[in-house]
This record gives structure tokens, C-alpha cells and sequence, in this order.
């Protein structure tokens, strides 16, 4: 007879290796990075275990309680407690430790015992207790606190051996019927009576030398200084962005040629007409003009994977902390808004461990103003083909510092936003509490970060070979139907759909110093902001005709005013031009009016921008 | 975790230097200004494992009002604010 599926949940403290361990299980690549609070979703994932029994098992963030303080806890506790209607309840649930680090697991599992849920202790990290010392009497653990008790190294080949045997003789014998769920929240002093009942099974069964991790608190003593912490965090933030544009410049031009090289090819085989002009200006030049940008994207998501898998994220939260206050921030926001680096939606995501409602609001409504790495490509085009590549100050590259000058505008107008939504809606606000586990560094591990740059930069292809493609297939369309009107004298694309609706726009656009290519561009710039480069590649080329085998950078260089040009920057900086942002925005916040509103300000906030810096910038003689 | 420390004065961690250690006497929600009800901000500190008899030391301040402080609680280090800290009394 089949045996039914097996349905195992990963519960336990943040960080104690819950995402390994399903990864390892489950062969997924699911995130995994060193500060609590990394899963916010519930994920399921299917193996079979030696014995050849059919799991399901279902990875949930991490928590202290089943209390359920902030909506990722929520998650974790409605799916233990099966009230997420429709959900199966686990038929055994996985509590995962820090074998490092057991008191506060110990004691969740203690509360988590009354749930009545058949249980196993996975004591995960193995490898670094074994190294610091710490020696765990197994046998005597399982008897005092009634639960199986295994041993795992999540990140280690085969280091899931002993749990998926014990998965199996487990399951052989689980009742059908559990015992009943007799969970509620626990008082103070039951808590406390908890903690003491862990602290006492721990003193009895772990032998801990006095050896903590040197490492970390040296680290800490220049990481978390008060002042040169701060320099520090300075220092890696610009070295980052330095990097995002002088580091990717060479692969960046290889990645060019190569693209101009298949056009040509195109250009030369393909006979005169609609083929060879959608091939050449819809498809190379506009998804190519957006692939370029591939190398900057793996440089930015590589800095801030090596940062999370570090350890370090938690620490520049603690640094930030009452400086972020300030601007009516909570500490905790500083994660999400850091990873809005790279994109605004893991970012507005992983607001959910800010348990506080309103702290989340205003994170997840500035969180769009961080620079993601969609708006490298624009920032990156428009600056080289504007501002000259010298050096100032004889080691800083004028490119890489208008980059960074983008970068902190942004910043800084996220947290005058998030004064502003202070000051005035949200008066009677009281500091929400901070409180956070600084977890020991760890050495990031190649093969994760490996999987994560490997994971995003599929992800960048990707959208360039479906969102971006789809939109060059349109905007090449709209540019070059309808066809010119025979002996016609002006450009072709004079003619088209698309000069037709760029230049009904143009009025709009005109006091920002935007032509109609860039209101047109600016259209399908709305699904995605490269696309809006891609687009201006396409219309560009078309517009240029035959010898239009230049690349974007030239053409803008030569078409636009360097006003133009500042004035588009500026639109970028604030634009809403990202629909699955907006999106995001819609389900994490639950209401459409939040939504609305965050389109609302930020482009108001991108068409005053364009406005000043293109007229700042006419008066001073750059029109 | 006998404690040398009967012979010193009970204060709040909220008030201590960076480079202090001592043992968690008791915990008091309504000395802290917190936004939290009482009753949630103890229930939160026990969770991080502020319970009587832990060992703490403050291992480093904030720039701002030397504040939030990380404090290790016996093996752990956690972030607080020093108005949380407040309930925490030490000696
Ligand atoms: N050395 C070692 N490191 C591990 C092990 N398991 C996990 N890690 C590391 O511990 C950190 C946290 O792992 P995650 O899997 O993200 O932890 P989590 O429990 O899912 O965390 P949350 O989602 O935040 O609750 C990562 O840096 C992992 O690489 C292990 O067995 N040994
Ligand atoms: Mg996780």
C-alpha cells in the first residue's frame, strides 16, 4: 500500500539554519543569509526519504514564540497551529536549533510541545559547536525533554544523513491520531517558568567551554565602534557603488562589441527590409542595450549577498538604528531598504519581521526610492555619455562618484519622505522597540553565493527575454508602422504610431526638457525601468536609419542636451516606473489606496525633480 | 551562575557603561518607558532570554545617546535600546 504523504514544518528560532536544511533536503535554492529574519514566506518542497517514503516539507520564518508579533510570525504560527484554513496540519514538525546557541530554541520547543504535534530536535551547525567545543549529551536531551534529538550540518554533504533516518523510523510508527492541541499563549511567568525549565535541561545535557567566538567579538570591536562603525559602513557602501561602475566597465564593453558584432552579422546576411530592421533595431539593439548591464548587476547583488552571509546586515542595523530614528525609521527597516539595492520587492518584502504597523508602512512606501539595479542601466547610459570619465582628486572616477550622488539622492529624499510621513500623519507615533540577535560572522560560503549571484543574474536574463522582449517587439512596431508614405523626404519614423503618441505627449513632457522619444520610451518603461533604454535604443536605430549601427551612449550624446540628460537622471531617482513594485505594494499593505498613493508621490516627486534640474541647468548654460 | 555581585548595587541595564557585566536580578516593564504594554515587553525580553540568573555584559554603544546597546546575554548578543533596557535590572 502507498503510504500517504509525509507533511514535515521547519520551525524554530531566526537563523538557526531552517532555509539549509530545507534546501539541503529538498535540493531547492531558497534564500539563506546570516541575520534573523530571512524567510518571510511559507515555501513547500517535496523529497523522498532512503526508505522511500513521499515528504512534503514546508519552510516557515523564523520565531521565538507562536505568539505571532509581526506578520512573518503570523505565518509560522497559523501553519503550526493548522488555522490557516485549508492547510493540513504537520504530521511532524522539524525544531530547529543553533546547536551554538540553545536556550531560547529549547525553550520554543518547550512551548511548542503543548501543540501536541509529534516532534524532532534537530540540533543543526553541528560542524561550529563541535569546533567551539561544545559537547551535547544527545541521549540525555532526547529523555529530559521527551522529543527525538538529532544531529545536523545543513550546509555539508551528507550532513542530513542521521535526520532523514530518523525521519524515516519515526514516521513508520507516528499514531494517526495525534494528542490533542492544548497550546496558548503562555503568561510571564509561564514563559519565565519555561525558560528556567530549558536553561536547567541545557546546564544538565551541554557542557559549554568559556570559549566564545573570538572572531566575532574582535570584528565587532572596529565594526561596531560608535564612530568608526559608522566609517565603516560609509566605506563599504562606497566602495560598492564605485564598484557597480568602474569594476563591470570592461566586461560591459566586451559584452558591447559583441552585440554590435551580431547586428552587423545581421545587418550584412539579412537582405534590406522589415526582417533585418526588427532583428537589428527591435531585438539587438534593444534587448542588447539591456543584457550589457548584466556584469553591474552580479557586482551589486555579489556585495550585498557577501553582506547578509556574513553577518554583517545586522550589525549596520544596530548602527543605523537611532540615526534612521531620526527620520521616524525603525532599525529593523534597514535591512529591506538595503536589499531595495537590488530590488524594491524582496526589499518591501522582508518588512514583514517589523512587527510595529506603521514603522512597516513607511518602509514599505520609501522602500521604492532606493536605487534598484533596474535603474543602473539608465543612470549607467546617461552618465557615460555625459559626464567626461576623469579622475578628481586624483583617485575617485567622476562617473563613479555622480553614480554614488545618484545613489544618495535617493537615500536621502527616502528619509525626508519618511520625515514628512512622521511629521504629519502619523503624529501620536511612539518609538516602536528595537530588538535584535546579532548573529557570530560566519565565512560566506562560495557555493551560496555562487547560487545567488547565479539565481539573480538568471533572473535579469530572464525578464530581458520575456518583459523587455516583449516591449521591444511593441515599441519596434509602434516605430515603424505605419510606413512612410511613398517619396516621402522626412525620417520613416516621422510617420509611425509611435511619433505619433510621442509627440501628443510631448507638451506634458516638454517643460522637464523631455523630447518625444523619451515619452515614448518613458511608456513601456512602466513595466520595467531598463526597459525605457531598450526602448530608446529601438526608436533611436530606427530613427537613424540604415547607418544607425552607433551605439545608444553616441546617439544620446548627440540628440539630447546635457539638461536633458540631468533632468532625465532626476526623473529616475523618483520615478514610479516598476508595475510589479506597485504590485507588491498592493498585496503587502492589503489596500489599493497605499498603492495609489505611492504612485502618486513618487511621480510628483520625479516631475517637480526633472523640472528644477532642467531649468537649474538651462540658466546655467547647459540647455 | 552563583553571583559575586549580592554585595552591589541593583540598577537598570539601561543605565549601564559599555564594559559592564552582571547578572539579571529581575525584570520590571512599568520603570521602562516602552511603548509596549508591560506585560508584551517582558514577555518579549524573557524570549530573548533575559531571565533572572542570565550573565550580561554590554559589549558596545550606538553614537546617538550611546544608544542601543548589544548586550551578551550568556552566549547570545542582542540589540536593544537603552529605554527597553530600562526593565532589565542587573547587579
Ligand atoms: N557552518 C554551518 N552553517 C550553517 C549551517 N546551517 C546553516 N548555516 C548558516 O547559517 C546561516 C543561517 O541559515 P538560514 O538557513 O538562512 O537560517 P534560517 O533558520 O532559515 O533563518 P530565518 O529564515 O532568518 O529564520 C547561513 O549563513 C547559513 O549558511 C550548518 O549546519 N553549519
Ligand atoms: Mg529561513
Amino acid at each position: 500500500m502507498e503510504l500517504p504523504l509525509l507533511h514535515l514544518a521547519l520551525v524554530g528560532t531566526p537563523n538557526s539554519g531552517k532555509t539549509s536544511l530545507f534546501n539541503a533536503l529538498t535540493g531547492s535554492r531558497q534564500k539563506v543569509a546570516n541575520y534573523p529574519g530571512v524567510t518571510v514566506e511559507r515555501k513547500e518542497g517535496f523529497f523522498v526519504t532512503p526508505l522511500g517514503r513521499q515528504v512534503s516539507v514546508v519552510d516557515l520564518p523564523g520565531t521565538y514564540s507562536l505568539r505571532g508579533r509581526s506578520p512573518d510570525e503570523e505565518i509560522t504560527r497559523d501553519f503550526v497551529l493548522g488555522k490557516a484554513s485549508g492547510e493540513t496540519v504537520p504530521d511532524l514538525v522539524l525544531c530547529v536549533a543553533d546547536a551554538t546557541n540553545l536556550r531560547l530554541t529549547i525553550r520554543l520547543l518547550l512551548e511548542l510541545k503543548r501543540t501536541g504535534r509529534p516532534m524532532i530536535l534537530v540540533l543543526n551547525m553541528f560542524d561550529i559547536a563541535n569546533r567551539r567545543g561544545i559537547s551535547v549529551d544527545v541521549e540525555r536531551l532526547a529523555k529530559e525533554l521527551g522529543v527525538p534529538v538529532v544531529t545536523s550540518i545543513a550546509v555539508r554533504k551528507g550532513g542530513t544523513a542521521d535526520l532523514l533516518a530518523l525521519t524515516d523510523e519515526i514516521s513508520a510508527k507516528l499514531a494517526t491520531e495525534p494528542a490533542e492541541n492544548n497550546w496558548r499563549a503562555l503568561s510571564v511567568a509561564e514563559l519565565r517558568a519555561t525558560q528556567r525549565e530549558a536553561d536547567r535541561i541545557i546546564s544538565d545535557c551541554v557542557s559549554l567551554p568559556s570559549r566564545p567566538d573570538t572572531w566575532t567579538a574582535r570584528i565587532d570591536a572596529i565594526v561596531l565602534h560608535p564612530v568608526g562603525g559608522l566609517i565603516v559602513l560609509a566605506l563599504i557602501l562606497f566602495v560598492m557603488f564605485q564598484a557597480v561602475f568602474a569594476w563591470a566597465q570592461p566586461l560591459m564593453e566586451l559584452l558591447q562589441s559583441g552585440f554590435d558584432a551580431l547586428g552587423d552579422v545581421v545587418h550584412a546576411t539579412l537582405p534590406e527590409g522589415l526582417v533585418q530592421s526588427f532583428l537589428q533595431n527591435g531585438v539587438i539593439s534593444g534587448v542588447g542595450s539591456v543584457i550589457v548591464f548584466l556584469p553591474q548587476i552580479i557586482i551589486i547583488f555579489l556585495f550585498i549577498l557577501l553582506l547578509e552571509d556574513f553577518g554583517y546586515m545586522a550589525r549596520a542595523a544596530f548602527l543605523m538604528d537611532r540615526i534612521m530614528g531620526g527620520a521616524g525609521l525603525h532599525g529593523r527597516a534597514f535591512i529591506p531598504l538595503l536589499s531595495s539595492f537590488a530590488c524594491a520587492i524582496p526589499g518591501i518584502m522582508a518588512t514583514r519581521v517589523i512587527d510595529n504597523k506603521r514603522d512597516r508602512l513607511t518602509t514599505i512606501l520609501i522602500a521604492p526610492l532606493m536605487t534598484c539595479s533596474a535603474r543602473i542601466p539608465v543612470y549607467t547610459l546617461i552618465i557615460s555619455a555625459f559626464i567626461p570619465a576623469k579622475d578628481v582628486w586624483g583617485f575617485i572616477n567622476l562617473q563613479g562618484l555622480v553614480m554614488f550622488g545618484l545613489y544618495a539622492a535617493g537615500i536621502t529624499s527616502a528619509l525626508v519622505v519618511s520625515f514628512l510621513i512622521k511629521f504629519f500623519m502619523l503624529r501620536d507615533y511612539a518609538p516602536a522597540p528595537f530588538m535584535l540577535e546579532l548573529p557570530d560572522y560566519k565565512m560566506p560560503r562560495l557555493k551560496s553565493i555562487a547560487i545567488g549571484v547565479y539565481t539573480r543574474a538568471k533572473m535579469f536574463l530572464h525578464r530581458a527575454g520575456t518583459t523587455i522582449f516583449s516591449m521591444m517587439v511593441l515599441i519596434w512596431f509602434l516605430a515603424s508602422f505605419p510606413q512612410p508614405p511613398a517619396g516621402a523626404t522626412e525620417p520613416a519614423i516621422d510617420f509611425s504610431l509611435a511619433a505619433i503618441i510621442g509627440k501628443a505627449l510631448e507638451p506634458l513632457l516638454a517643460p522637464v526638457g523631455f523630447n518625444w522619444q523619451i515619452a515614448v520610451a518613458l511608456i513601456p518603461g512602466m513595466a520595467a525601468r531598463e526597459v525605457a533604454v531598450a526602448a530608446l535604443g529601438t526608436v533611436y536605430a530606427i530613427e537613424g536609419g540604415k547607418e544607425a549601427a552607433e551605439q545608444i551612449g553616441q546617439v544620446l550624446a548627440t540628440k539630447w542636451s546635457l539638461a536633458t540628460a540631468l533632468s532625465m537622471l532626476a526623473w529616475y531617482i523618483f520615478a514610479p516606473q516598476c508595475a510589479s513594485t506597485l504590485a507588491v505594494i498592493r498585496r503587502e499593505t492589503g489596500s489599493w489606496g497605499w498603492m495609489a498613493a505611492t504612485f502618486a508621490y513618487m511621480l510628483v516627486l520625479a516631475y517637480a525633480a526633472s523640472l528644477v534640474t532642467y531649468n537649474v541647468a538651462v540658466a546655467l548654460g547647459a540647455g | 551562575m552563583t553571583d559575586t555581585h549580592d554585595t552591589r548595587r541593583e540598577m537598570p541595564l539601561g543605565l549601564a557603561q559599555r564594559g559592564y557585566t552582571g547578572v539579571i536580578q529581575h525584570l520590571s516593564a512599568k520603570d521602562a518607558s516602552s511603548a509596549l504594554s508591560d506585560i508584551e515587553l517582558e514577555s518579549r525580553l524573557i524570549e530573548l532570554g533575559f531571565v533572572e540568573g542570565a550573565r550580561v555584559e554590554v559589549l558596545h554603544e550606538g553614537l546617538v545617546g550611546r544608544d542601543p546597546i548589544a548586550v551578551r546575554v550568556d552566549n547570545i548578543t542582542i540589540a536593544v535600546r537603552r529605554r527597553e533596557a530600562m526593565a532589565i535590572i542587573v547587579a
